[in-house]
């Protein structure tokens, strides 16, 4: 099913705040949306007293740069280039004339494309769907809608955004050359930045922009066709690649500000503890120690250097409160789910005809399998951090966030200075990931090191750079949920279901991760809420990670109980689905699906939409000395249109890596209710040895733009386990997968030396 | 006590003690912040400089191990290599053509650990790579990594 946005009911441009504002002899103009939203939100949460939101801007100076303001955080997925690129294009610029940056964290740079798809109830990101009505109306008071997650950024700023900005300055330019020539508009050529007239004139955007800017931008600029394209569809370097090849590229961490000061925290291993007592007499006496200032769960040591810090923070004997946190643990947390799924007690998710009749017919043939995933931390590779500089009323917040104008907001509420007293400077982010967010309202009250640093901040007299230090980022994190899933199916005589149930655990964002595309006539999908005390957020394709797991799991059980090929099982099942027949019959056919492979190499099959993409995964897989190890993975990736080829086959790469840590060794187990999992020597990562070759391949539909970031992540899981099972015949229903002794057993063995 | 640490052909005298680990030294002492904190436990890299040439985990290297000793790090890379001023390294120049860096917080400790590798090793075979290149990339980066190497190394 594609999905179709609304058309916003009414543009509007800014340019420098009203129409037509020449800066400098240049041309600023930005895009703003105000539509259907306010009639939509009934008491007007967003956009009051004629506020609008803008999603871009583009700067035209004299000297012919043209420079793109993105909304957006470039966590490494290249946004910021794509997004420029879509501006561009529609500008008929010279790209090498063409710069871009992140959008600084004021409110005419907030995202309105975004939040109004968000007021209009359509597909958006998870992170923003989780917000409750309160929260939004929040939000959109502080106008502070600049978080980038959801694989959206391309989807909605781009498409919304990006290409009407673009071709809206571009036939404001051939406008005032038309004039200055005394031509018609019409006999003029806007190309690589320079707009030529009927007879031989020539003028750059650069020499036009004031006058361009004497001109209304139009509402409804004429886009260009796809086969005009001369940047969309290439692939340029990235804006951001050389500072990051030479030591120069600032992230949060490597902030400087004068006279600062670092601090590292001791906190609470069990979740919700509070301080009871420390004596900090021993450590304030050790060099370079300032002070401790104590924060809900925690205790601060504040020193010169951030070594100093550390090593004090961790002679510093706390005693917490655990509240009775302790008695929690993996165990515990999994009994939970167990019991709340046998009580039946569960709420409608999706329910289509009647499952129950099927399953309570008469000699029905039921499958029944339980799977379950466990928490996972994002381990962003820099650790979190935050600096804050407080005083005279002012605060400077130095950050690399997802969302810094909500940032601002969340500093202004801890610190309780006026959100126009705070200044937020975006830094560069050492991974995302779902992680850099700072209000989490809809996943978990999750108190970050945001708000930790803000309230430290207010206690020191200096800057402060508060860091985690990689224990407290694995042990502190708001996690991926551990989650549980029962799935039952009722056969037909060929092994096809004709009823299909799924009792799950949480409701988690995107709402449609638990639904399955294929054509079974009687589904009920119901799930269950188990509380407990471990923050949960968004983790990159958030709910798609566990559900395509179950579920194209279980889907593969079915096939081979059917003794169908797992490929055509789904196939069969995908009539109607062409979207999704024509990734899998692509991912399939470039890995060679059905033809002989290397001796002990197996395959397994996965499919899943998420985020307006479709991305079909075959694992190519072997199993040495009682453990997986996958060669190759072979990927086709519907997203609608491809911005940036290069980034994108990087995003499927990169997000089909992330997929196979967790799958392999992703675990945060809870015992005595804190993280049992420290740093990277037991929370595993892969490393280059074990990365398999990955095969990208990218089907064009020319459906709406989907995401790039995350659709990849959820589906590798299940195409391993696949291949696990096609290898040893062992259905793997629990993750990860280094948990399980893959070894064959003896009778195994002794078959297969026959 | 003084510390002795030559960085990128600078020599700097600091009274620091002598058990900090050089990656503070030199983060939080001598301002260069392109060599990153990623775990603290010599377990990813990102912390990588060259000791005398040779690879090494910064944050668990005290700098009384290195008293004296030619370190260099990210920012002087281009330098060590020979490149001539405002150019980069080989294997920089490399990096940028396979558009290697996602978020880019691993590169540092990345590039380190390849030059290394190649100064020693200059046609390394795929199991010397993946012996010699540990660090951890969150991002996901390796299958370009190792093209970016395969490159050099083809050149
Ligand atoms: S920070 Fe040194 S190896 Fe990770
Ligand atoms: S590029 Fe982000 S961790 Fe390697």
């Amino acid at each position: 099913m594609a999905m179709q946005f609304k058309k916003p009911s009414r543009r509007q441009f800014l340019i420098g705040g009203s129409v037509g504002v020449a800066v400098g002899g240049g041309l600023l103009l930005g895009y703003a949306v105000s539509g259907p939203s306010r009639r939509e939100l009934a008491e007007g949460a967003a956009a009051q007293g004629g506020e609008r939101f803008v999603t871009t801007w583009l700067k035209i100076s004299p000297d012919n740069i043209v420079t793109i303001y993105v909304p957006h955080a470039d966590m490494g997925q290249g946004t910021i280039t794509a997004l420029a690129m879509m501006a561009a294009e529609e500008l008929e610029a010279d790209w090498s004339l063409v710069r871009a940056e992140q959008a600084p964290a004021e409110k005419a740079f907030a995202n309105e494309a975004l939040g109004n798809r968000f007021v209009a109830g359509e597909d958006v990101p998870p992170m923003l769907k989780g917000l409750n009505a309160a929260a939004w109306t929040k939000i959109a008071q502080f106008m502070n809608l600049q978080i980038t997650g959801g694989s959206m950024a391309v989807r909605y700023t781009g498409h919304h955004g990006m290409r009407v900005t673009g071709a809206a300055a571009k036939d404001m330019l051939v406008k005032a050359a038309a004039a200055r020539w005394g031509v018609s508009p019409s006999d003029c050529v806007a190309a690589l930045s320079t707009v030529t007239g009927p007879n031989g004139q020539s003028a750059t955007y650069g020499e036009l922009a004031a006058d361009a800017a004497g001109y209304a931008p139009s509402a409804a600029p004429v886009l260009k066709s796809k086969k005009d394209y001369t940047i969309v569809g290439t692939a340029r370097p990235r804006f951001d690649i050389p500072g990051k090849v030479n030591g120069t590229a600032k992230y949060g961490i490597d902030a400087e500000a004068p006279g600062m000061l670092y601090a590292a925290p001791k906190l609470a291993p069990v979740f919700g503890s509070t301080v009871v007592s420390y004596d900090a007499s021993e450590i304030l006496s050790r060099r370079g120690v300032k002070k401790v200032v104590e924060f809900p769960g925690g205790v601060a040591v504040i020193a010169d250097n951030y070594w100093r810090a550390k090593e004090a923070a961790a002679a510093l004997e706390v005693t917490f409160d655990t509240k009775g946190g302790e008695a929690v643990s993996s165990e515990t947390i999994f009994a939970g789910h167990d019991a709340a799924i046998a009580t039946g007690k569960s709420e409608d998710d999706k329910v289509i005809g009647d499952a129950a009749s099927v399953f309570a017919a008469q000699g029905a043939d039921i499958v029944e399998a339980s799977y379950r995933v466990p928490y996972l931390a994002h381990a962003c590779m820099e650790p979190m951090n935050c600096t804050v500089w407080i005083r005279d009323g002012k605060a400077d917040v130095w950050v690399g966030v997802q969302d810094p104008l909500g940032t601002r907001a969340r500093v202004a509420d801890i610190s309780g200075i006026g959100f126009e007293n705070v200044k937020v400077h975006p830094m560069l982010l050492g991974g995302g990931f779902g992680r850099r967010i700072p209000i989490r309202e809809g996943f978990f009250n999750f108190p970050s090191e945001i708000d930790f640093a803000t309230i430290v901040a207010k206690e020191v007299d200096a800057p402060v750079k508060f860091i985690y230090s990689r224990e407290d980022d694995i042990q502190h994190d708001a996690y991926r949920i551990a989650s549980s899933s029962r799935l039952r199916v009722a056969l037909d005589e060929k092994g096809l279901p004709t009823a299909w149930e799924n009792i799950y655990v949480h409701k988690d964002e995107p709402g449609e991760a638990p639904h399955i595309p294929y054509a079974i006539p009687n589904q009920s999908i119901r799930f269950v809420e188990v509380e407990n005390h471990v923050p949960r957020g968004p983790w990159r394709s958030v709910a798609h990670t566990q559900h395509t797991f179950f579920n194209e799991s279980f889907i593969d059980e079915l096939a081979h109980r059917a003794g169908a090929d797992p490929y055509e099982y789904r196939r069969a099942l995908l009539e109607g689905q062409p979207r999704h027949q024509a990734v899998l019959d692509l991912a399939a056919k470039k890995a060679g699906w059905g033809k002989p492979l290397a001796e002990g190499r197996f395959h397994g099959i996965a499919v899943q939409q998420s985020f307006g993409s479709i991305v079909a995964e075959v694992a190519e897989i072997s199993v040495e000395e009682g453990a997986v190890r996958v060669h190759r993975v072979t990927a086709a990736v519907d997203c609608g249109e491809v911005i940036h080829p290069d980034t994108a086959a990087q995003q499927v790469e990169s997000g089909i890596i992330y997929g196979l840590t967790a799958a392999l060794y992703g675990e945060i187990a809870i015992e005595g209710g804190a993280v049992a999992q420290t740093n990277f020597t037991d929370y595993e990562m892969l490393h280059l040895s074990e990365t398999p070759v990955i095969d990208v391949h990218f089907v064009e539909s020319g459906a709406p733009i989907g995401g790039l970031g995350e659709p990849a992540t959820p589906v590798v899981s299940a195409a391993v386990s696949n291949g696990v099972y096609a290898a040893t015949g062992k259905r793997i229903r629990q993750l990860p997968l280094k948990n399980h002794d893959l070894t064959p057993a003896p009778g195994k063995l002794a078959q297969a030396a026959d | 006590m003084a510390i002795t640490l030559k960085v990128n052909g600078t020599t700097h005298s600091l009274d620091i003690e002598p058990e900090m680990p050089l990656l503070w030294a030199l983060r939080d002492e001598l301002g260069l912040t392109g060599t990153k904190f990623g775990c603290g436990v010599a377990a990813c890299g990102a912390c990588t400089v060259h000791v005398d040439g040779v690879a090494t985990r910064t944050c668990v290297t005290p700098v009384e191990a290195v008293d004296g000793a030619e370190i260099t790090t990210i920012e002087g890379l281009a330098a060590t290599s020979g490149a001539a001023e405002g150019m980069l390294a080989p294997v920089q120049q490399a990096w940028i053509d396979a558009q290697v860096p996602q978020c880019g917080y691993c590169q540092s400790g990345m590039l380190m650990a390849v030059s290394a590798l190649l100064a020693e090793n200059p046609r390394p075979t795929d199991e010397d790579i993946d012996a010699a290149i540990t660090n951890v990339c969150r991002c996901g980066t390796y299958p370009r990594v190792r093209a970016a190497i395969r490159s050099v190394t083809a050149a």
